[in-house]
């Protein structure tokens, strides 16, 4: 069982996995992503109280849930890592820290485009959209310690540390944050609630989690791809992988 | 090498006394150490009266979210001392290799470390305290969640200054990793003392803070041991 896995996570093997899962990953993610948008923006009815402008949920509470789901990923994969030393794990954990950094961005851009017409305002002091902004952070404090050590091994395994010491931080920091929300202000914002969705405005929203899910995948296994021929550059079997 | 040389030669507790008392008596023998992060704190709340408003009303609302924010900024100056002086002269590889548990090691020199940056900026944040007008029926609360908070922040810091103490232009890097995990620190310390000047009790954010203290404690000297291994191996 461990001498499979090892050669699964040997760095061939994997090179050669992301590259038959890429396709596949693909396909899944942009027929999903059509049908939701499709049956998000065409056949879900208006909301009762937004109008159309609810539609955006249709990107903001997928790439808002990809941003916390990329972290996670990102931290389990670095401790992996440092607990049984498998080096594809950081390549794993390097390779999603960018595109949880990107789905972050893209939460909260469209959290303050959504904003605008239902607050007035693109940016509020809002408790969800704070503790974002501070996991954009911690995004950003991982991705700059990784390339400053000139021992890329090093680099990986602080990056893996700081990761987990940050998801320890995130239920926290998320806590903290609505606990400073209900201190400073009162609602003077008609907070979205979570609503029970009537079924023609969820199934289009569940859709577009599975189409953002396999999205990720797939591009995680193209950056991976580069990942792993950038670190296993001076081996023999990434010559003649980039030689066919 | 034998295992009787990895024999450590003293307790844990008995080494952990030595290594406060040394870090207590170098920074008495380099108080420009202790002092230039306590001058930094005065200096930024000097800052924000002479960039906002003179009015002491006005000051009073914001002097909560003055005062802590300088002290985490000062907290992260005094980052410094904290590993790179025996990191350059091979006193930490030496510890490491002492056979004592890293850990221990690590709990002694934070521990030492907030005596001379947080409790130090703790006995002059009253100055500060009274140039902002922070009320005096304040000031207990301010000193506790100061306390309190300096201490979480020395262990925050131990974990970044621990995974950058090898880095030439380790110094930003530092803010950079420290600073949001530090924000929730921020937000108890700074509403505690809201809260008491606007005369609620602020039992309920000492307490939070008081858990995240005992929570930090606990878990991050492993932290700190681990990202030392990382830094200082190879």
């Amino acid at each position: 069982m461990w001498t499979w896995f090892y050669k699964l996570a040997s760095p061939p093997s994997v090179y050669r996995t992301a590259t038959a899962l890429t396709p596949w990953f693909m396909t899944v993610a942009l027929i999903a992503i059509a049908c939701g948008l499709i049956g998000g923006l065409g056949f879900a009815p208006p909301d009762y109280q937004q109008g159309d402008a609810f539609r955006i949920i249709y990107v903001h509470v997928p790439s808002a849930y990809m941003s916390l789901f990329c972290y996670s990923a990102m931290a389990v994969a670095g401790a992996i890592g440092l607990i049984w030393r498998i080096k594809m794990s950081y390549a794993l954990a390097a390779a999603t820290a960018p595109i949880g950094a990107s789905f972050t961005a893209l939460a909260l851009v469209t959290g303050s485009l959504w904003g605008k017409p239902m607050w007035g305002t693109y940016w509020a002091w809002d408790p969800r959209l704070t503790s974002e902004l501070i996991l954009l952070f911690l995004y950003a404090g991982v991705m700059s310690l990784r390339p400053a050590f000139e021992d890329p091994a090093r680099g990986d395994r602080a990056a893996a540390l700081l990761s987990i010491v940050g998801f320890v931080n995130v239920p926290i920091i998320h806590f903290s944050v609505q606990w400073w929300n209900s201190l400073h202000q009162g609602s003077t914002i008609a907070k979205i609630g979570k609503p029970s969705m009537p079924g023609s405005m969820l199934w289009p929203l569940l859709t577009m989690l599975l189409g953002f899910t396999c999205f990720y995948a797939a591009v995680v296994c193209m950056r991976l791809r580069g990942e792993v021929l950038n670190r296993e550059r001076q081996s023999a079997w990434v010559r003649e992988a980039v030689k066919s | 090498m034998s295992t009787a040389d990895l024999e450590p030669q003293v307790s844990a507790l008995r080494a952990m006394t030595l290594i406060v008392g040394r870090e207590l008596r170098l920074s008495f023998r380099r108080p420009e150490q202790v002092l230039q992060p306590l001058v930094f704190f005065l200096i930024v709340t000097t800052l924000f009266p002479l960039g906002l408003s003179l009015q002491l009303s006005l000051l009073r609302d914001m002097a909560p979210g003055v005062l802590w924010v300088a002290a985490l900024l000062s907290s992260l100056l005094s980052l410094d001392a904290l590993f790179k002086g025996d990191a350059d002269d091979g006193t930490l590889d030496q510890l490491a290799l002492s056979g004592q548990s890293l850990t221990a090691i690590v709990l002694a020199k934070t521990a030492s470390h907030w005596l001379v940056s947080g409790a130090a900026l703790v006995l002059v944040s009253p100055l500060v305290g009274i140039a902002l007008g922070i009320p005096w029926g304040v000031f207990p609360t301010m000193l506790g969640s100061l306390a309190l908070g300096t201490l979480c922040l020395s262990w925050l810091g131990a974990i970044g200054a621990g995974l950058t103490v090898g880095l030439k232009r380790g110094n930003v890097l530092v803010s950079l990793v420290v600073l949001p995990l530090a924000m929730p620190l921020l937000i108890f310390g700074a509403g505690a003392t809201d809260r008491a000047a606007a005369g609620i009790s602020p039992a309920g954010a000492l307490y939070l803070l008081g858990s995240l203290c005992v929570f930090t404690c606990t878990l991050a000297p492993f932290a700190v041991a681990a990202a030392l291994r990382i830094t200082l191996e190879g």
